[in-house]
């Protein structure tokens, strides 16, 4: 029962050596991210375009249908998920340890590294050289760099795990060190026995659909919910409700979640389609074990409105907040200096009505980290549910081939992954910079573009999915006419991706304000320690 | 969970079981097959595609080809049909025992005891089996695809979405002029066809002293400015080839239909 405490209870020591040890290497990750970030969105836009008018770009091989889309959807996943989940799972481990991050220069390298490759391989899928397997169509030597770039990341939060001051572990701990073993198991042998020495015939399905579920749906998973489990808590003021139901979602979502992925319809013998979807039956029970931690640690009397635009500020009006208040509060002590006030204490009044959609108070609720976090919770839920239909023969037999996979992928990336990593690095990046957030009204605009994007996106693609897949199994509905009607959808879901586009602009845009403004600061810095001896001398002569 | 330990067992446990399930033991029972034959006859299938075909099937990975066709055929059932083929010694008998049975869309086993209250009567008889399935209705196979029908692909492209058609049969369904016309200009063959044109797969040029035997012959308002003509490059050829070479109709064991 020990352990049932320790986590939530710790003190956590406002340590600007562990912020300032994490600076270059979440630099480094954060920036390549923010900026595939936009090539993904801008990449999927030309793709959407295409559905209004075929023509648009057709004479350009590098631009064609079939290569931007696949490049988009990489772009997104290995460009901005994968490097912000390891920056995030970086900070978290070192917050969590209360350790500071050793050798920095190594993940700043690494860092660079990933994204260098992730840029060998876009070039490749756009110049033809996709591997031609869904989620794994970078070249061999993007997909040598990246792993090899993952290792070195993984490696030093390991160091930094081990080396944690702080020894009893939270539960995010385990998802996210989970996290950070799988990539290399799965993705190692996806390249090994898909493109290294490949596996003969359909045997490269079942593999490709084994890694695809392990990374995409696995993954991600792991990684954001691990976020989730540290950052509601200390938005809600709650504790995680509760220890021992945290760690039965985790045995059960790695147990059955890494089975699924096999469509029942695959050409395969029967047991392993089987197989797959009892397993995705299965995963729903560690998808409403989370839903349930999530909804008792956010729905409970303490849970107030403390948050503002500014996190950093929006800790300091946790301090008030309840139970939470020890570590909180010591966590908004000074660690920066250039942290505001506190703002007057909002929480324990209301705090129902303003962790819904309420309209804004002065607190507002809308648009600081705490809501990209719960709206990503909200997805992933939502998603994964999505994903575990999708595994059921009766409603497969309708829904695969058709838009409502994407839509499902979308949410489960965008919405889900991408949607807590923005919340998560609006949090973080104050504080490892130390600069306050420059434009705290841009975020909140960023989370209503991509909110309203990811839903104008992924929900008439899952409903114009469902209605095409019925007409797809209507022979008697041309397969023209099933297709034709999708275009609506399909022109839809377009609007859907601007709002991304613009969305993603801003993350961008705020992201690198922050370090132009940092950079400022190092260069005022600079010079004044340039120019004080100088000073010094005069005053002596 | 007290310490790192716990997580690697845990991540080992659940990983390393589902690596064996779905990495080690479809290896196992897939990875070392061999052709098979097609049902009642001695032909070997599947049979490797010709060169240029190959070839082809590396155009269609590079243009991302499987973002908008699948190459599988489902089926949700099948049909038996019962026909006399002798009526044997006993004509009249066997044709009043056929008109006491019901001969056409029986499951298996019903089609089995007909044939054998036939067989016991005197006449001959053969089963009939037929494939049933939206996929099926639509013309794009005559049986569902089965692991058999990949073991040459390289890599496989089952794809995940049907914006065009699916194409595990596609070369049952056109000739190679036909796909080179819709190649260079999906709407030309096919109204309203949301395809992109692949025009970068030909090559317009100014007619020499002769015009080339492998032009395009376009509808007017697909053909380029008089004196040019579209020439296919080899890759357009290739692609088309692979097309052409997309057949998975024989009848296996695994999916057994009457040819």
């Amino acid at each position: 029962m020990s352990e049932m405490k320790t986590p939530d209870a710790r003190a956590e020591i406002p340590d600007p050596m562990i912020d300032a040890s994490l600076r270059l290497p979440l630099l480094a990750l954060f920036g390549g991210a923010a900026f595939w970030l936009v090539v993904s969105s801008v990449l999927a836009m030309i793709a959407s375009i295409k559905f209004h008018a075929p023509d648009f770009l057709a004479a350009c091989p590098w631009l064609i249908y079939g290569r931007v889309q696949p490049a988009a959807d990489d772009a997104l996943l290995y460009g901005f998920c994968i490097p912000a989940g390891l920056g995030v799972a970086l900070w978290l481990v070192a917050q969590l340890g209360q350790a500071p991050l050793r050798g920095a220069i190594v993940p700043v390298v690494a860092a660079k590294l990933w994204h260098l490759g992730v840029l060998v391989g876009l070039i490749g899928i756009l110049s033809g050289n996709s591997t031609g397997f869904a989620w794994l169509e970078f070249p061999r030597a993007g997909s040598v760099i990246l792993f090899f770039a993952y290792l070195l990341l993984a490696l030093w939060a390991m160091m930094n795990f081990a080396a944690r001051r702080e020894r009893a572990l939270h539960p995010s701990h385990w998802f996210l060190v989970a996290a950070l073993l799988w990539f290399p198991w799965t993705y190692s042998t996806a390249n090994l026995f898909l493109v290294a020495w490949p596996v003969r015939g359909v045997v490269q399905g079942i593999i490709g659909w084994w890694f695809a579920n392990n990374l995409i749906f696995l993954w991600l998973a792991l990684v954001g919910v691990g976020t989730a489990f540290y950052f509601l808590p200390k938005f809600s003021g709650r504790p995680l409700q509760s220890y021992y139901l945290a760690l039965f979602a985790f045995w059960t979502l790695i147990l059955f979640g890494t089975w699924c992925g096999i469509p029942p319809g695959a050409p395969l013998p029967a047991w392993m389609p089987t197989l797959s979807s009892v397993a995705a039956t299965l995963t729903v029970v560690p998808v409403l074990a989370i839903a349930i931690i999530m909804w008792k640690t956010l729905r409970g009397p303490t849970s107030g409105c403390n948050i503002t635009p500014a996190p950093l500020s929006s800790l300091s009006a946790n301090e008030v907040g309840g139970e939470g208040r020890g570590e909180v509060a010591s966590l908004s002590l000074n660690s920066n200096p250039l942290a505001p006030s506190p703002l007057p204490a909002q929480a324990g009044r209301g705090s129902r009505q303003q962790s819904q959609a309420a309209p804004p108070t002065n607190c507002e609720p809308k648009g600081g980290p705490f809501c990209f976090i719960r709206f990503g919770f909200a997805s992933f839920v939502l998603s994964s549910l999505m994903f575990i239909a999708m595994a059921c023969p009766r409603i497969s037999r309708v829904t695969e081939f058709t838009w409502f996979g994407p839509a499902q992928t979308q949410l489960q990336l965008y919405g889900f992954f991408a949607m807590t990593m923005f919340g998560a690095i609006y949090h973080l990046l104050p504080r490892v910079v130390g600069v306050e957030l420059p434009f705290p009204k841009l975020a909140r605009l960023q989370f209503w573009l991509s909110m309203s994007g990811v839903l104008l996106f992924i929900v008439p693609l899952a409903i114009g999915g469902v209605e095409q897949g019925m007409k797809l199994n209507n022979p008697g509905i041309a397969f023209m006419d099933a297709t034709n009607a999708m275009l609506p959808f399909l022109r839809t879901s377009t609007v859907g991706l601007l709002l991304i586009l613009l969305g993603n602009l801003l993350f961008a845009l705020i992201f690198f304000a922050m370090t132009f403004v940092w950079g400022k600061s190092l260069l005022k810095k600079a010079h004044a320690i340039v120019t004080a001896p100088l000073k010094n001398q005069e005053v002596k002569a | 969970m007290k310490n790192g330990f716990w997580i690697f067992i845990a991540v080992f446990l659940a990983l390393g079981g589902s690596w064996c399930g779905f990495v080690l033991a479809p290896e196992l029972q897939l990875g070392g097959a061999k052709q098979t034959t097609v049902l009642n006859t001695s032909d070997v299938y599947p049979v490797g595609r010709p060169g240029e075909a190959t070839q082809g099937s590396s155009v269609y990975r590079a243009n991302g080809c499987a973002a908008c066709h699948t190459e599988q055929v489902r089926q949700t059932g099948m049909t038996c049909g019962v026909t006399l083929t002798e009526a044997g010694k006993n004509p009249q008998a066997v044709t009043n025992l056929i008109s006491s049975l019901v001969l056409i869309n029986l499951t298996k086993e019903a089609a089995d005891a007909a044939s054998a209250k036939i067989t016991a009567g005197g006449g001959k008889t053969e089963i009939h089996i037929t494939a049933t399935g939206p996929d099926i209705a639509r013309g794009w196979g005559m049986r569902q695809s089965v692991a058999e029908d990949y073991l040459y692909d390289q890599p496989v492209q089952l794809g995940s979405l049907r914006a065009g058609p699916d194409l595990a049969n596609a070369g049952a369904r056109a000739d190679a002029n036909w796909q080179l016309l819709h190649l260079y200009a999906p709407k030309s063959e096919v109204k309203g066809s949301a395809m992109p044109p692949f025009r970068y797969l030909f090559e317009v040029r100014k007619i020499g002293r002769e015009p080339s035997p492998d032009a395009l012959k376009l509808p007017p308002e697909f053909a380029p400015p008089a004196g040019y003509e579209v020439v296919p490059r080899p890759e357009a050829r290739e692609l088309a080839a692979y097309l052409l070479s997309l057949r998975a109709n024989a009848p296996l064991y695994s999916a057994p239909i009457s040819p």
